[in-house]
């Protein structure tokens, strides 16, 4: 027996994300590591805890063990719950057969039946990809304000990035007229960030419409919206203000982390009132050794560093040794980076071996104007070894050991 | 390990605090911090878990927010069960006597607790030993011995002088042990006591209810060196890298030893590690002009200045400028801009105001109390 909650939120986590290549051959996106000791999960999900919302379905279909394993019981992020809490919630089979998630809106309509028993008001889809500390709750007040059906958050972008984005159109009021998928001629620069607040109500209704249609899509950018938009739903953008990335792309991934670094801090990890949380590793502080040289970095638990870092990321249990340099790089959990191996603008994986005078990426500072677009970051999957002194080049994505 | 299902383990967590005084003014030994992100209470109680012992009574007596704070249900250390799992026993608020009079009287005052546990054999410790010991071969051994009690010891260097509570076995061949001194004028290597014993559950119950009906109250006085009952008592040596406080400037050793890398990976091992409760703390942040050598740093810390040979705990600040040597700051120091420290043990909050100079010696490090603004 399940009592009521007002709000449920539902994390969609299935995406493959294979735009991470590498990174994502075996595990899901939102698995994937992030700022020394966190997965990209954590954001969506500390969110949820830090908002007060405690009810959070994750819906997950690609390689989902690691982030089945990551995700537990809840505990991390407080979601261990008698009535509520995190539900993982994987595709499964029924009297009408077995069927995989189709999209994003089919996802959540396979899952009716678990928001139904908390018989919730609200709804808050999330995706499972994007780095930000947002309070939902507001969110929520400002969708039951404008009684609204649909609550969208938008953020405000320079027009050059509304091409590539979903743009909202609204009216003085903030209420939504239209929506555009990367439009050539963008209208307006209030991107859509993949953070809705449906009234379940509505939603519920737009679902089932929309899986007896049988678009082929059954997704919430090409149907569900389009569909609210054309019945004179109320549609309502919610502007938010503050740090927010997409980390879909290997390049926004290394941004993303390097962010962290800057002095401007846009995302301050180190305030209490609302932690990131994260499964823990139980690893002994890091130990920096007699020979280390650390500038500008973030170093977590259970590393043991002697060599040079600077400008870096570095995952807990991760060895540097004396005489090997890391600059403008991340490295993920477990990795060992021997002595007088070079990493440098680069993303090296977990639990991989970057042997004795290996090199990983190039400075683009060694790249002419002429030849800049032959300059990249540097990408190892997990579990890869670099053996002694061969080169990983800039742009490459490694993906086997060599 | 079928064999460690029926083993209760104790820890005393209030035991020795007259060796560590400014430390445990607010919070009991228990709760002292250590080695940058834990507790000492952490040590036997990971110990006990390693072990596959799942059922641990914790005995407390006084001053224990801190402790309680720190162990909760017992969850980070996986002792949060249906059946065993951790618990804390403090003294019976009805008990005629507020202070214990040893471990003997804190023994027979949870009687009932160690009565009905599912145990054959009982497991003691105390928080003033820092290592990482498997108990299941002790207990192996204390079986195969057919021993009344066997008593973990280290071979180490003694000296009356800095010792304020040694107790130092003679033994023999065979491993038994033949003597029992406690603080004895010597000095150089002996068997010392790491104050962790294991003894069959009946005959634990018997010996308090004997000694408690004669007045007597302590285990090492009253049991190891009543020559009179004959007991049998088995030496097990233990070998890997311990540490023992018995002062300020041992536990202010103690932490730095760890900056040794082979005794660090002998307490800290992957495959039992030292559990101890979490802060979801963000990574260390190393600023652009600091200057990082031979240290321990916990996570939350943001470091802008100069850090050299120092156990840095969750959460501190040093401050721009600043220079931190051969210390130790305990959870959420700040330390402020072109600040000099050398041989300083700050307390939990300690904050410290622009351009002071703080010096001690290793001998006697210099304390700041709890919550001090300097």
């Amino acid at each position: 027996m399940n009592t009521k909650k007002e709000v449920v939120a539902m994390l969609l986590a299935g995406g493959q994300g294979s735009r991470l290549y590498a990174l994502t051959h075996d595990m899901a996106k939102p698995a994937v590591p992030f700022g020394g000791k966190y997965r990209l999960i954590d954001f969506p999900l500390s969110n949820c805890t830090n908002s007060g919302i405690d009810t959070v379905g994750v819906l997950t279909q690609y390689q989902p063990l690691v982030l089945n394993d990551y995700i537990g019981n809840g505990e991390p992020w407080d979601l261990d719950r008698m009535n509520g809490g995190v539900h993982v919630l994987p595709p499964y089979e029924s009297n009408s057969g077995a069927s995989w998630y189709e999209g994003t809106a089919n996802a959540i309509y396979q899952n009716i039946s678990f928001i139904e028993r908390y018989d919730p008001e609200y709804v808050v889809v999330l995706g499972g990809d994007h780095i930000y500390k947002m309070d939902y709750s507001k969110m929520v007040d400002y969708h039951k304000q404008q009684n609204a059906d649909l609550t969208i958050a938008v953020l405000d972008v320079p027009r050059s990035e509304a091409t590539r984005m979903g743009i909202m159109i609204c009216d003085d009021e903030m209420r939504v007229t239209d929506f555009v998928e990367k439009p050539a001629e963008p209208k307006s620069t209030l991107a859509s960030m993949g953070i809705y607040v449906f009234t379940w109500e509505k939603l519920k209704k737009y679902l089932i419409e929309n899986e007896n249609a049988n678009t082929g899509s059954k997704d919430f950018g090409k149907d569900i919206i389009p569909a609210m938009l054309r019945d004179g739903e109320r549609l309502y953008a919610y502007t938010f203000e503050g740090y927010w990335k997409d980390v879909g792309t290997l390049g926004s991934l290394w941004d993303a982390n390097m962010d962290l670094l800057a002095p401007s801090e846009q995302l301050n990890l180190y305030d209490k009132s609302w932690r990131i949380y994260s499964r823990h590793s139980n690893f002994p502080p890091q130990y920096i050794g007699t020979k280390a040289e650390i500038q500008n970095s973030m170093i977590t638990e259970g590393s043991v560093v002697d060599g040079k870092v600077d400008f870096s990321v570095i995952f807990g249990g991760v060895t540097i040794e004396e005489g090997a340099t890391v600059q403008y790089s991340v490295v993920m959990p477990g990795t060992v980076i021997k002595a007088g191996a070079v990493v440098e603008y680069a993303i090296v994986g977990e639990n991989c071996v970057i042997e004795k005078n290996a090199h990983i990426g190039r400075s683009p500072e060694e790249y002419s104007d002429a030849n800049r677009e032959e300059w990249g970051i540097a990408v190892t999957g997990h579990n890869i070894t670099v053996s002694e002194g061969k080169e990983v080049p800039p742009q490459k994505i490694l993906a086997e050991s060599i | 390990m079928g064999t460690t299902q029926n083993i209760l383990g104790l820890v005393f967590a209030s035991v020795h605090e007259e060796s560590l005084v400014e430390l445990t003014k607010n919070r009991t030994l228990g709760a002292v911090p250590f080695g940058g992100r834990y507790r000492l209470i952490d040590f036997p109680i990971s110990n006990y878990v390693n072990s596959g012992i799942s059922q641990v009574g914790v005995l407390t007596n006084h001053n224990y927010g801190s402790l309680l704070d720190h162990i909760g249900s017992g969850r980070e250390w996986d002792l949060a069960r249906k059946k065993g799992g951790l618990h804390l026993l403090p003294p019976y608020s009805s008990s005629v006597v507020s202070q214990l009079r040893g471990k003997l009287d804190a023994l027979a005052n949870i009687r009932s607790f160690v009565e009905h546990a599912a145990a054959d054999y009982v497991v003691l410790s105390d928080c003033d030993v820092v290592t990482n010991i498997d108990f299941r071969q002790v207990v192996k051994e204390h079986i195969a011995s057919g021993a009344d009690i066997t008593a973990v010891y280290a071979k180490n260097d003694y000296d009356e002088a800095t010792s304020k509570s040694a107790v130092i076995y003679d033994i023999d061949d065979a491993g038994f042990v033949t003597d029992v001194m406690i603080n004895p004028p010597m000095k150089g290597k002996c068997n010392q006591g790491l104050n962790m014993y294991v003894m069959g559950k009946e005959f634990l119950l018997n010996v308090v209810k004997k000694c408690i009906s004669r007045n007597r109250f302590s285990l090492r006085k009253d049991v190891l060196q009543d020559t009179a009952a004959n007991y049998k008592i088995k030496g097990y040596e233990h070998k890997t890298f311990f540490v023992k406080i018995e002062s300020t400037a041992s536990y202010f050793a103690a932490n730095l030893a760890l900056l040794d890398t082979e005794k660090r990976n002998a307490l800290f091992q992957p495959n039992a590690p030292i559990l101890t409760k979490t802060k979801d703390n963000a990574p260390v942040h190393f600023g652009l002009e600091s200057e990082i050598k031979n240290s321990l740093i916990a996570d939350g810390c943001i470091i802008e200045g100069k850090v050299e040979n120092c156990v840095l705990f969750r959460g501190v600040k040093i401050g721009k400028g600043s220079v931190v040597r051969d210390s130790i700051i305990t959870q959420s120091g700040v330390i402020g801009e072109r600040c000099s420290l050398r041989n300083v043990i700050t307390d939990k909050n300690v904050a410290i105001a622009d351009e002071r100079v703080l010096t001690g010696s290793a001998g006697f490090p210099a304390y700041f109390v709890k919550g001090a603004e300097i």
